[in-house]
């Protein structure tokens, strides 16, 4: 009985660990928008209307599709502890693979086979482009986030060359690539208007939660990710490791890519960088790395995008308001596991320097009162 | 320096100091006083690092004083350690290997200006003191492990020291240099300087110690003072601080106490066997490696160990043993030369095809590479063997299998946990030793290669360990032994090579009095002697 309640427990604590910070966020933005002139009431009543009401739940779950892959693009990445901050390149080449060599394919073969063709592509294109940091890392020990970073911002580069060279769309003057038609996108949940593509990233959410936990590859990356040193000794090749997590990881996030456009752009403007892994990154962590727990706080985040992008315009605020909430989750977040792991291992919140400050005056009194 | 008149005393009164789970120190009380060389002995675990890190200002106790001649003393940072006098010499060098001596011994300066000149000429005083000649232009890297100590101390007396702290400064030496280094505690502590020194072995505090406190389990369990020490003798010494430190436990150690508590010289424990008779189960041929990391790699290694033997490889810590144990494990690849394991070429093979062949490994570092901290007991006992039948069917755990086979390990070898799915990191040292043996040794071991597998652990453990090793030796398996820890070497192995550099320098067969001396002059006439 004694460990089921511990079990209980631990589980509370695991919930509460990452509700906790989101509550925490949005009392605190609420603060923020008070401080600012605007009702937050208003605000949040416009992201439940907005993002919910209606038929607005289906725009919200559009916009969790590629949220989800991405999200479980990095949780690859992170559980073998490599930190791939190369997503928003990734995800732009992905979907510049979608909508540049979109329009040619669909007028060449079936619609099928050209959304296979494409899906494929921006797979392979992601992983290749991981292939520099993942190889640096993997032979000389390269810190990833920095490489990755880097490769980001050429990738985007490259995203909008492509889009304003070989891809433009010459019937236009933007720089933008050539819309796909509306037959060849990919089709809807029938009764709604919410693309399949939701659908794969549920499906992928709960194998790779499978794979995580249940298969010998998935132990072995938790053994990577936990100690690549006990990784070694037990023969798991650390090389092999580090380029396929890392190819896996910007793989899925370039599918992302393609997903979106196909699923729901159907053309990709210049300079368009819509920013999802920088929003899904505290998500992830909320998440404890598990791509199931993702799903409902990726969904949350769907509902505040979607809903909050209007209500923010209707309360006098920027857009760029969600921002500062996924941020204010961030700092939430880490406080709540510093003080939860040091109520774990039974210490105080206090770090010891500044509780000593604090008890000294009590302290210096206790003493005179013995003496 | 100025020898004060009346000896200072520094003071421990009621020092509790408690982590999660466990309680490091209980109330300990005990009175430090110059021109004393106060030895502080106990088992690994019995609490001495703690109270030396609260001396040292590097942990604030829970409760309990520290007073200096009578005034309290508030030590609640390194800083007011050096500047109450306090100088520890930590067990691992804190020597920047890229700086040359001088740079590294003002290292704690506080001024604006470097001052040369006088640095130069504290160091000539200290080096007079210490009986060392040391060149402050030299790297710290450069330097031999002996040399590299007498740096150490005089880097913690450096601002005029009240207290000098040793933490288990013979651990790393050869006899001759454990020789040197009483020599310069001996005129420390002539010049007025209280000296703590702390070992696991009974006959240091004997031979160095002008008083002895015995910790255990994070208690004072024993102190003989100054003048007791004197009139005992040898033997009385041995019987009194033995009790102290094993207590309740003497009766399970049984005979073997004063050996573990590194009483008397080593001698050797197991069975002699006729090696002619014993068929090659492993050998290298001129071996060297290559691996990314930046330790020592092994050099021309060539040797050959036979079934039922114990081969013992002496020499100082990072000489090249990490790279021989991965090198025979599979875990860092040769280069050139041959592993041969059987009469079968191995060279190629990696780290789970030897596993499978019965080449097994036990690292020095059991939190980090030997366990997975954050994963549980029984995924632990298994890892070795992940995607293998019966605890993978295709491609998926089967948790039953993992569960019995981990309790049936966890029974055989008395792995204290509280549960097989307890967090492996959660457990002592002791015990997370004991999963590496339970997975090591089992499903068909023919070679065991073990490293340092007794550092850090308490005594009966330690003892635990040794016959675990014994016993697979005299079923026919084994065991390539290397270690720091030349008692252990002559107890366990029936030959001990030494390894210096990555290379194989002398080798000894283990058959009689005086292995440990001979063993000591190969180290010494590799190391000590190039420079």
């Amino acid at each position: 009985m004694g460990a089921e309640h511990q079990r209980g427990r631990k589980a509370l604590d695991e919930v509460v660990r990452s509700v906790l910070p989101v509550v925490l966020a949005l009392v605190v933005a609420g603060l923020i928008i008070l401080a600012m002139g605007s009702n937050p009431l208003d605000f949040f009543a416009g992201v439940w209307t907005y993002g919910v009401t209606g038929s607005n739940w289906q725009r919200s779950l559009v916009l969790m599709a590629p949220l989800l892959i991405v999200a479980v693009g990095l949780i690859v990445a992170f559980r073998g502890q490599l930190w791939n901050l190369g997503y928003n390149g990734q995800y732009l080449l992905g979907a510049v693979v979608a909508s540049g060599f979109g329009p040619y394919l669909f007028d060449a073969m079936p619609v099928w086979l050209a959304t296979i063709v494409i899906f494929l592509g921006s797979l392979l294109v992601g992983a290749i482009w991981s292939l520099v940091p993942s190889i640096l890392k993997a032979r000389y020990g390269t810190n990833e986030i920095i490489t990755s970073l880097v490769m980001s911002f050429i990738g985007i580069g490259v995203a909008n060359l492509l889009i304003k060279g070989p891809f433009k769309d010459t019937t236009t003057p933007q720089p933008q690539t050539a819309v796909i038609g509306d037959e060849n996108l990919l089709a809807y949940i029938p009764g709604t208007s919410i693309h399949v593509g939701l659908i794969i990233a549920l499906v992928l959410a709960v194998v790779a939660q499978f794979v995580f936990s249940r298969t010998s590859f998935g132990l072995r990356m938790d053994i990577f990710g936990a100690s690549p040193k006990a990784a070694r000794h037990v023969g798991i090749n650390s090389t092999w490791m580090v380029i396929l997590l890392f190819a896996l990881s910007s793989g899925l996030i370039a599918f992302a890519g393609a997903v979106d456009v196909l699923g729901q752009y159907s053309y990709q403007r210049a300079n368009w960088n819509p920013h999802y892994g920088d929003a899904v990154m505290p998500f992830v962590f909320l998440a404890r790395l598990s791509p199931i727990a993702a799903i409902p706080l990726v969904g949350f985040y769907a509902v505040l995008a979607t809903g909050g992008t209007l209500a923010a315009q209707q309360a006098g605020l920027n857009v760029d308001f969600l921002l500062v909430i996924v941020g204010l989750i961030l700092i939430f977040m880490t406080i709540t596991e510093y003080v939860g792991e040091r109520r774990r291992l039974g210490q105080s919140y206090l770090p010891p320097g500044l509780r000593r400050t604090l008890a000294r005056p009590f302290q210096t009194g206790a003493a005179r009162k013995e003496s | 320096m100025t020898t004060p008149i009346a000896p200072d005393v520094i003071s421990l009164r009621g020092i509790t100091k408690a982590f999660p789970g466990v309680v490091a120190n209980d109330h300990i009380s005990l009175d430090i006083v110059s021109g004393q060389v106060h030895c502080l002995l106990g088992e690994n675990g019995a609490g001495k690092s703690t109270l030396i890190s609260i001396l040292a200002g590097m942990q604030q106790p829970d409760s309990g004083t520290i007073a200096i001649n009578g005034v309290p003393a508030a030590i609640n940072s390194p800083k007011v350690a050096v500047d109450y006098g306090i100088g520890v010499v930590h067990q691992h060098s804190t020597l920047v290997p890229a700086f040359t001596v001088l740079e590294n011994l003002m290292l704690g300066e506080s001024g604006l200006m470097l001052e040369k000149k006088r640095a130069v000429e504290r160091l000539d005083e200290l080096a007079e003191l210490l009986g060392a000649q040391i060149d402050p232009n030299v790297l710290a890297s450069d330097l031999g492990l002996g040399q590299q100590q007498q740096v150490e101390i005089a880097k913690a007396i450096w601002k005029g020291s009240r207290l000098l702290i040793l933490d288990e400064p013979t651990s790393m030496l050869t006899p001759q240099a454990i020789e040197h280094l009483a020599e310069s505690v001996d005129r420390v502590k002539r010049q007025g300087l209280a000296v703590v020194f702390i070992t696991h072995k009974l006959r240091e505090a004997y031979s160095m110690g002008d008083c002895v406190t015995v910790l255990r389990g994070g208690r004072n369990v024993g102190h003989i003072s100054v003048e007791e020490l004197a009139s005992y003798d040898e033997q009385q010494a041995q019987d009194a601080i033995l009790s102290a430190m094993f207590g309740e436990d003497i009766a399970t150690v049984g005979a073997d106490a004063a050996e573990l508590a590194g009483a008397t010289a080593a001698t050797r424990e197991i069975q002699a066997i006729d090696l002619d008779r014993r068929a090659v189960r492993l050998s290298l041929a001129g071996v060297s490696s290559r691996g990314n990391s930046r330790d020592v790699e092994v050099s021309d290694v060539t040797l050959e160990l036979h079934e039922g033997e114990i081969l013992g490889i002496a020499g100082i810590d990072g000489h090249g043993q990490g790279a021989l144990a991965e090198v025979v494990a599979g875990q860092r690849t040769a280069h050139a030369g041959r592993v041969n394991f059987d009469g079968e070429d191995v060279t190629r093979l990696g780290v789970r095809r030897r596993q499978q062949l019965g080449i097994r490994y036990v690292t020095d570092d059991r939190l980090h590479e030997g366990t997975i901290g954050s994963m549980s007991v029984a995924l632990n006992l298994v890892v070795k063997r992940i995607g293998q039948r019966p605890f993978w069917r295709f491609g998926q755990i089967q948790r039953k299998a993992v569960d019995a086979e981990a309790a049936a390990q966890i029974a055989k070898y008395e792995i204290r946990t509280p549960s097989p799915a307890t967090r492996a990191g959660t457990l002592s040292g002791g015990n997370i030793q004991k999963i590496l043996l339970a997975r090591e040794l089992t499903n068909g071991a023919q070679l065991v290669v073990v490293n340092k597998p007794t550092y850090g652990l308490d005594l009966k453990t330690v003892h635990l360990v040794r016959e675990i090793l014994i016993d697979f030796a005299a079923k026919g398996g084994s065991v390539l032994l290397l270690s720091t820890d030349l008692d252990e070497l002559v107890e366990l192995s029936h030959r001990i090579e030494i390894v210096s550099s990555g290379r194989i320098v002398g080798s000894v067969a283990n058959d009689g009095p005086g292995t440990a001396e001979k063993v000591g002059q190969y180290m010494t006439g590799a190391i000590e002697g190039v420079h």
